[in-house]
């Protein structure tokens, strides 16, 4: 009997046992007539504009942590990647890797939090895939997704059109889902309320883009933080971002562990955050329409975008100056 | 705070007058702390700041490090280390690289808890790599104490430990350095006290400040080291009162010096130094794991091009290294300098000093 509450090799055979953690486990949850078709793939209706695609992987450990588990992430993290190009996410895929032996309880409340997670943004989970691997082979459950949504023709948004004079705001404070996940997998023995701000941003875009203001471009701050993101945009477009140490929204807690364990906080993952780069006359009204929103309450205006070649530039809080580079090589690992 | 800090930076600029001034710092920390804020771009063109051999890790001669990834391929040990000596290249190795080959090394973040494991583990032999200055020393020598009180047999440590007051007269004395004055190390500070500094106050006629962490600190000591050159009175000061006494901390000393003993200590970049390292005395020798496990290193030869050795004695900086920022990088270091985070070189490329900044 007890062996019935784990995975087994069988499950992933695409026989019986797949089924039935197909009927037992993810139809109930992510319910829908694209699903309950089973069929090979599913058809998709009801295009305007053009197509926007993306895929990840999330292989976080632990699987759950403070403020959300390795499912919400998926799911979040898919639907944060189509927002910031300015869609409106419509259908995910996810695909399953799970370890023989693992739970089907603790994937059962994995798969939960997705449907949970996708049903707030208003997007369905259409297609999927498991496969079983021996013990060993992976650790206990990997997931893949997959999301389009629908961009209108028209919209011009992208790091490309980021221009000097551009003001740049964060939706709120940075490096709270790396150091949970951090705080959660290893013994440092700190206890803190630190939480991961794992999140879709989708509606709160949303009420960005329809406010019409002078967006010029959004990127999601995840692997690396702030430092690469503003990099990465900084030589792409050989523009020099200066950022005011003093604005960056940080929490207390998160600026003593990091300075406690010798972590940059620029350089550590958000799951729900969004860097917006607007014209300078309409920063103030971006701001009022973030700080009117759950996910946007801390939010702040931290730098500005100058004609030069490629370098982020900190004043720090005391008055002085240094260059926030690209972070190197693997912080923390398997945090998303 | 901004508005304090720069009452305190027009002080500096009133006080340091027009005459080149060398400051050095011997502290990894203050390293870090000077790079993050980027006080250099806050302070007098005339006013340079240098970097003394104040990183731990990045003093640890390489021969040592092999000596550790030999103890580190036996099947019955496990090696337990900071996080910070993980990476740092042996002549062939890592420890880093050894765990990927399937050799146990944990990451610690205390003696203690490589103690701990040792005690619940009772199948392997555990070993601490004791890297340090007089910072972490008494922590070290206190496990060991707790580990004989309760006769642990499979704990030991790899003693790399290093003191800080012989190799300042060392480099106080190099007529190549030629510093003014030192920003000395909080943290060491409060277990030594000042005795090493007034010594070189008074026979070298170096500025001495104990300084804090705080940006606000670290300025507050500069300018009491200029006042102190512009006046020609060079005394050992406290900045960092709240924490660091002029005798130091007794009690850790006196524990410090009931398990080990002055050596003479390979310093990387400096070379040997007499009485500046600590050895395990006899009283404790089962816990020296050099002692139980005896290995041969060969002596490695500096990795050609590196001047890590000029650059720990503040004579050049990473910027005119032929190595830096080429094949010289934080995820590929050649040099010492460049292998802890709080070394001179790393901390160069991670906060590269903005020249001009509007």
């Amino acid at each position: 009997m007890k062996n019935n509450t784990k995975i087994r090799k069988s499950h992933g055979s695409g026989g019986q046992q797949s089924h039935d953690l197909l009927e037992n486990v993810f139809i109930p949850h992510f319910r829908n007539s694209y699903l309950s078709d089973l069929e090979d793939s599913a058809v998709l209706e009801g295009w305007n504009g053009n197509i926007a695609f993306t895929t990840d992987s999330y292989v976080v450990d632990p699987l759950q942590f403070p403020g959300g588990d390795i499912g919400k992430l998926a799911v979040s993290g898919t639907i944060n990647d189509l927002a910031v190009r300015g869609a409106k996410p419509l259908y995910l895929t996810a695909g399953f890797i799970l370890e023989e032996g693992l739970e089907i309880s603790v994937l059962d409340n994995i798969v939960r939090s997705m449907a949970e997670t996708s049903k707030q943004s208003g997007v369905k989970i259409v297609a999927g895939d498991t496969k079983v691997v021996s013990r060993g082979s992976a650790d206990k459950l990997f997931i893949n997704t997959a999301g389009i949504g629908s961009v209108p023709e028209n919209l011009k948004l992208g790091a490309k059109y980021i221009e000097p004079g551009d003001e740049i705001i964060i939706n709120g404070n940075i490096g709270d889902h790396g150091l949970a996940v951090l705080l959660a997998r290893e013994d440092f023995g700190l206890i803190t309320d630190i939480e991961s701000d794992v999140n879709p941003l989708s509606s709160l875009i949303r009420k960005v883009l329809d406010a019409d203001v002078k967006l010029h471009a959004m990127r999601d701050p995840t692997r690396g933080g702030l430092a690469s993101t503003l990099n990465e945009i900084a030589q792409l477009r050989s523009v020099d971002m200066y950022i005011d140490e003093d604005h960056i929204p940080i929490s207390d807690t998160v600026e003593s562990v990091c300075q406690l364990l010798g972590l940059d906080p620029f350089s550590i993952a958000n799951e729900g955050k969004a860097l917006f780069f607007v014209a300078p006359d309409d920063c103030g009204r971006l701001l009022q329409i973030l700080g009117s929103q759950p996910l946007g309450v801390h939010a702040a205006r931290i730098g500005t975008v100058r004609a030069g070649n490629g370098q982020v530039v900190l004043n720090t809080r005391i008055g002085g100056n240094r260059l926030i580079d690209m972070p190197l090589g693997e912080l923390l690992p398997r945090i998303c | 705070m901004k508005a304090e800090i720069q009452k305190i930076v027009d002080e500096i600029h009133t006080e340091c007058g027009e005459e080149p001034i060398r400051l050095m710092e011997v502290c990894g920390t203050h390293t870090m702390a000077i790079h993050r804020y980027g006080l250099r771009s806050m302070l007098p063109s005339n006013l340079q700041l240098v970097s003394g051999p104040g990183c731990p890790v990045c003093v640890t001669p390489i021969h040592f490090i092999d000596a550790v990834l030999q103890l580190a391929t036996r099947d019955d040990t496990v090696i337990c280390t900071f996080g910070d000596l993980i990476r740092v290249p042996g002549s062939s190795a890592s420890l880093e690289s050894e765990k990927m080959n399937g050799h146990q090394v944990r990451v610690v973040y205390s003696p203690v808890d490589a103690l701990r494991m040792a005690i619940r583990d009772k199948h392997l032999h555990y070993i601490f790599i004791g890297v340090g200055f007089e910072t972490t020393a008494p922590a070290v020598a206190a496990v060991i104490e707790m580990a004989r009180e309760n006769k642990v047999t499979n704990f030991s440590v790899a003693c790399a430990h290093k003191t800080m007051p012989e190799a300042l007269k060392r480099l106080a004395a190099d007529r190549q350095i030629q510093i003014q004055g030192l920003i000395c190390p909080g943290h060491v500070s409060a277990i030594i006290g000042i005795q090493a500094y007034e010594w070189l106050a008074k026979h070298h006629n170096i500025a001495c400040v104990v300084s804090g962490f705080d940006p606000g600190d670290i300025l507050v000591s500069v300018l009491m080291l200029c006042r102190q050159i512009k006046r020609n009175e060079c005394v050992a000061g406290i900045q960092y009162d709240r924490v660091v006494k002029a005798i130091g901390n007794t009690k850790a000393l006196a524990l410090m010096h009931r398990v080990f003993e002055p050596c003479d200590s390979e310093w990387r970049g400096l070379g040997m130094i007499p009485a500046s390292g600590l050895a395990i005395k006899s009283g404790f020798r089962r816990f020296d794991a050099l002692y139980r496990f005896p290995v041969k290193v060969k002596k490695s030869p500096t990795p050609s091009g590196c001047i890590c050795g000029d650059i720990l004695k503040g004579i050049k900086t990473p910027l005119q290294c032929g190595l830096f920022a080429k094949e010289c990088r934080p995820d590929s270091p050649i040099g010492a300098c460049m292998v802890s985070s709080e070394g001179t070189c790393a901390a160069f490329f991670k906060y590269q000093v903005v020249k001009s900044c509007a």
